[in-house]
């Protein structure tokens, strides 16, 4: 059985260098495979081979969508601070874009840091001097402990029992394999692959559920990137003033390296929407058309929503509907006040109706919003998980067990099947803390009547 | 007082583990003395009359792959042979044999005796001596002196046995046979922490009296496979003997519930610790009182002999419960009872008092293997046994030990988890003890270990056919992952027949044994070149290709694994001086002193945090930074 202790000296680390919330913050991927996974999530001009102490500037990309513009230092071992290849990755996008990031980087193939655990390297590589070293294993410690409780503490009682539910069912699937296997002769010992995916599928579904939760966990932590787009002059500008007059809460100003982004954020209800490039929104209700809407197109492909802004005096729109494509979009229709010309059935989206001016519909926006990503289902700070560590380790789990069945289909030796369904076993018990070691056997006795 | 010519090693005992020990020492060219109270018990099988099964199987093949002779023994005198697990894969498919018991112990001592350096002696060791935290030899019953550079402890369930059924205790051994009573103080004095553990056995009955046709039959396998690398299944074939299944019933339940306050056991008359792995009848009755019966194999005990043991109905009950009970059992009505069962209490030890090479790390020069280490089953005492003597061997003839890791054997998992973990219940080997169970297999034992083996027990002449082995596997593979079979009307019908997907264009012929349906068997007909390879060789390489992706992913575990292994701590390191460690790391770290960082990591109340600051503080050592 494998042990659940993820602990090696130089596989592929990720972590987050400076604190989220701030303007920029590193992404710092150290180990073999930094230049790998580098090469399979970003994308730049001329990108070819990567050469030593260089600062690429591209886009992050999570296969077709842009996750966030960024510069990207490439440092060779072994001239870096850990001796080892290491990748830093400046984000600009905010705290989403950069946990978005980290995640699509452990994705591919990274394991999320330790505490401490960048100096460490540097220290057994040689490149901290002795005196520090006490400091290091000061972080170590104090962080490791801290962390690793406050991450325990983090799983709500709700949670924690979904997660024990979860691991309850694995480990009597896995008692009754090792049980078949160890003791081939006993009477109860013959056992059906198609039993098993079937619980396995239940237990997966589990897992995506949880899973679902953590995206809406973050967008509620974090706030859902809105892009505003529409034709000119559809009152765009009057939205996001009606927007932000609702509740002028927080309002930030951030100056990004490349370019001049204004974003705000903007407390809707019990929700948060980051409207990017205020500025640009301002802008295109009086540039020249084209410009603009080429502009809303970029917008929209890095946001997690859009609102799409039609005039209701007006006609539909319908071709400028049909060109924009993204999963989660609301027609905005604005300027009811006024009389109405546009056909709302043949809106193809979900729609609101407002009338910007007046403060009228922001409401129900917002509850549309909240409908679309099934935030009211969600009970707050209950079943959501959105420890990065907690989501990393339920992709694990997500994948073997996914290996589990698919290994099933193909008609894989239930033996086979079971390193698999360990590997699920393992990743979820370390978010809830169980010691993998001896249960399992434990499991096999309590439940079988075994032995000569 | 008499004082013996100066040996190299003493074996005391003379089960499974005295013999793989007394024997490794002896081949690698050293002078030997093996004790035993009475040589009547030479690899005596006290209790199931079978080697192998799942897992202990897998012992025994890597016992043979490094030079040992558990699993020539059991060739030679087996009387039935199984492989279990042939509906699963290959890494847990494994092998049983029911042996003579009388053969298997006659010719394990036949063995011993035809070993000119190596001297049985009928005596009881009372006392080891240690000086200066170094082994000098062993004291015996009637005062003897017998100096020896190193000792092997292999006392089994001797040391202080006492048997019990029902209101019945005797201080004696397995079988009736003398107990050893007083080397356990001798231990304590030296330092030795000690446990007590207790196991059982069932009664044996005349086969007379026993109707085998109301129970299953369960025959031998028509093609059986040698335990021996060094075997055929021709030259070992011979006629196999039939074992039967039968099941207790709510009668038999009934009678151990009206009695169950007369079973030692529940009286608190014993208080040895049990094992979870071999239950006695009793135990299951009230364990699992829901189950209305419990499955009871009989199984012969030799050929020339009419006792049968009853695997399943272990027992300590009185002798008159015992009779009522397994004469409530269909078959069993009119049998005679020829040895009752009893429990066995034992002295034993903490066995991470003892290095990975099985030598202890209080005393230089003292070894120990087998069930004084806690374990249960001949199979693990021997493979510790081997283990325990080829390192004892190698320590005076300046060799490296020979130390076998979790990733390598079971043989490596079973001494890592004794010596690092220690145990509370006697030990079992089990499938589910071993991480990289998909390379551990029973059937490439002899690719894992006989190298490992070079140099100790394995001379030039098996180590070459091994290296030949290896290169026609590793040549037939490479030859199959580079044929193209271009699709063809014979190809086309073979596929049909076995319900494979049809191919439209060429594909590797790797590719098309991968599939489940298919094999490397299969596929020869589209396969003109094939050259004439041994049945082992094509093995090995149907396995290598179809498990491909499962295997690459354990190798890759195993190497991550191997770099902690590789880490080694230093010998004299104060884990007082290493700072942050949590206070139970440190006092379990000083207390276990393991080996290397891998190991300190598998000690329970070792995190992952105490592990950094381990290296951290290595690191530091490194640098001259520290004394």
């Amino acid at each position: 059985m494998r042990k659940n202790s993820r602990f090696n000296l130089d596989d592929t680390i990720v972590g987050i260098l400076a604190p989220t919330g701030g303007a920029v913050s590193i992404v710092r991927i150290s180990g073999d495979d930094a230049l790998h996974i580098l090469d399979k999530i970003f994308v730049c001009k001329n990108k070819g081979e990567f050469e030593s102490h260089r600062i690429y500037y591209g886009w992050i990309v999570d296969g077709k969508q842009r996750l966030d513009e960024v510069l990207v230092s490439v440092m060779l071992a072994p001239r870096t601070f850990t001796r080892q290849n290491v990748v830093e990755i400046n984000c600009h996008g905010g705290t989403l874009a950069v946990n978005k990031v980290l995640s699509l980087i452990l994705a591919n193939g990274a394991r999320l840091a330790e505490a401490g655990e960048f100096t460490k390297r540097a220290f057994l590589a040689g490149r901290i001097d002795l005196s520090q070293a006490e400091a290091v294993m000061d972080v170590i410690s104090a962080k490791s402990e801290a962390s690793y409780k406050a991450a325990i503490n983090q799983l709500s009682g709700r949670l924690a029992q979904l997660l024990r539910v979860c691991t309850n069912d694995l480990l009597n699937i896995l008692a009754r394999i090792e049980m078949s296997i160890d003791y081939p002769e006993h009477e109860e010992a013959e056992i059906v692959a198609q039993d098993v995916k079937i619980r396995l599928k239940d237990i997966l579904s589990q897992i995506d559920k949880l899973l679902a939760t953590a995206n809406q966990g973050q967008l509620i932590r974090e706030g859902i990137k809105t892009a505003i787009i529409g034709r000119p002059n559809v009152g765009k500008s009057s939205l996001l003033n009606a927007l932000i007059g609702q509740e002028r809460a927080i309002v930030t100003h951030i100056a990004g390296t490349t370019r001049d982004v204004l974003r705000e954020t903007i407390k809707l209800g019990d929700i948060f929407l980051i409207i990017a490039d205020t500025a640009g929104i301002r802008e295109t209700d009086d540039i020249v058309e084209n410009e603009g809407v080429k502009r809303s197109i970029k917008e929209s492909e890095n946001a997690d929503l859009v609102l799409l802004v039609l005039d209701g005096s007006e006609d539909l729109d319908d071709k400028f509907i049909s060109e924009q494509a993204h999963k989660n979009m609301i027609a905005v229709v604005n300027k009811c006040d006024l009389p109405q010309k546009i056909d709302l059935n043949k809106i193809p989206i979900p729609y609101v109706t407002i009338s910007a001016k007046d403060h009228k519909g922001i409401e129900e926006l917002s509850t549309k919003i909240k409908e679309i990503f099934a935030i009211n289902n969600l009970q707050y700070n209950q079943d959501m998980v959105t420890n990065v560590r907690h989501i990393n380790l339920l992709n694990i789990a997500k994948s073997s067990i996914k290996s589990a069945i698919n290994a099933i289909d193909m008609g894989m030796f239930i033996d086979m099947v079971a390193i698999d369904i360990q590997d699920t076993y393992a990743a979820i018990g370390e978010i809830t803390g169980i010691v993998v070691d001896e249960e399992l056997i434990n499991k096999i006795f309590a439940d079988f009547c075994l032995g000569k | 007082m008499y004082i013996a010519k100066p040996s190299n090693i003493i074996v005391i005992g003379v089960g499974h583990a005295g013999c793989e020990a007394a024997l490794a020492a002896a081949r690698m060219g050293l002078s030997v003395k093996i004790f035993a109270i009475s040589l009547e018990s030479i690899a005596m099988m006290p209790c199931n009359p079978n080697i192998g099964g799942t897992s202990k199987g897998h012992l025994v093949r890597e016992i043979d792959a490094l030079g040992g002779e558990m699993g020539k023994n059991i060739d030679k005198t087996y009387i039935q042979s199984k492989m279990l697990n042939l509906g699963k894969g290959p890494a847990v498919h494994s092998l049983r044999a029911q042996a003579d018991k009388f053969k298997y112990s006659q010719e394990m001592k036949r063995t011993l005796e035809n070993i000119p350096n190596l001297q049985i002696i009928q005596s009881e060791v009372i006392d080891i001596l240690v000086e200066n935290s170094e082994i000098a030899g062993v004291i015996t019953a009637s005062g003897a002196k017998y100096p020896a550079k190193t000792v092997i402890i292999a006392t089994g369930t001797y040391l202080n046995a006492r048997c019990i059924w029902g209101e019945v205790s005797t201080q004696t051994g397995p079988a009736g046979l003398s107990s050893s009573t007083k080397l356990r103080t001798s231990l304590e004095k030296a330092g030795i922490v000690m446990y007590r553990f207790k196991t059982g056995t069932p009664a044996r009955i005349h086969a007379a009296g026993v109707d085998f046709s109301q129970m299953i039959e369960h025959k031998g396998d028509d093609e059986i496979v040698p335990f021996s690398f060094e075997n055929t299944p021709e030259s070992i074939a011979r006629k196999q003997i039939s074992c039967y299944l039968t099941h207790t019933n709510e009668t038999t339940h009934d009678i151990i519930r009206a009695n169950i306050h007369r079973s030692p056991m529940y009286s608190g008359e014993i208080d040895g610790t049990g094992t979870r792995y071999c239950p006695s009848i009793e135990d299951k009755v009230v364990r699992f009182g829901e189950k209305a019966s419990h499955q009871v194999f009989i199984e012969p005990e030799g050929e020339n002999t009419q006792e049968l043991y009853i695997s399943g109905m272990s027992t300590s009950l009185p002798e008159d419960v015992q009779i009522a009970m397994y004469a409530s059992v269909k078959g069993l009505e009119n049998a005679h009872i020829m040895r009752f069962g009893y429990a066995i209490e034992y002295d034993c030890i903490d066995a991470t008092q003892l290095h990975p090479t099985l030598e202890f790390k209080a005393i230089a020069g003292l070894y120990s293997a087998g069930q004084f280490n806690g374990s249960s089953g001949y199979e693990e005492a021997a493979a510790q046994g081997l283990i325990a003597g080829i390192n004892a061997a190698a320590k005076i003839l300046g060799k490296p030990p020979l130390v076998i890791d979790r990733s390598e054997a079971y043989i490596g998992v079973m001494i890592d988890d004794l010596v690092t973990k220690g145990t509370k219940e006697p030990y079992r080997m089990m499938t589910s003890r071993a991480e990289y169970r998909l390379l551990l297999r029973q059937d490439n034992a002899d690719l894992r270990l006989t190298p490992r083996g070079y140099g100790y027990l394995i001379n030039d002449e098996r180590y070459g056919r091994l290296l030949e082995k290896k290169r026609l596997i590793d040549d037939e593979i490479k030859r199959l992952r580079g044929l193209t079979v271009a699709p063809s009307p014979i190809l086309s019908e073979l596929l049909l027949h076995h319900n494979s997907t049809q191919i439209s264009s060429g594909v590797k012929l790797a590719d098309l044994i991968k599939r489940p349906e298919l094999t490397y068997e299969i596929l020869s007909v589209v396969d003109e070149n094939r050259p004439s390879l041994p049945k082992d060789v094509t093995e090995q390489v149907n396995i290598a290709i179809k498990y491909e992706g499962y295997i690459a992913k354990q190798l890759f575990h195993v190497e991550q694994f191997k770099k902690l292994e590789n880490r080694r701590l230093p010998d004299d390191i104060d884990y007082d001086d290493v700072g942050n460690l949590r206070m139970e790391a440190r006092q379990k770290l000083n207390a276990l002193r393991p080996a290397n960082i891998g190991q300190a990591s598998r000690i329970t109340g070792v995190n992952p945090a105490d592990v950094s600051n381990l290296l951290v503080y290595l690191e530091k050592r490194k640098l001259g930074g520290l004394s």
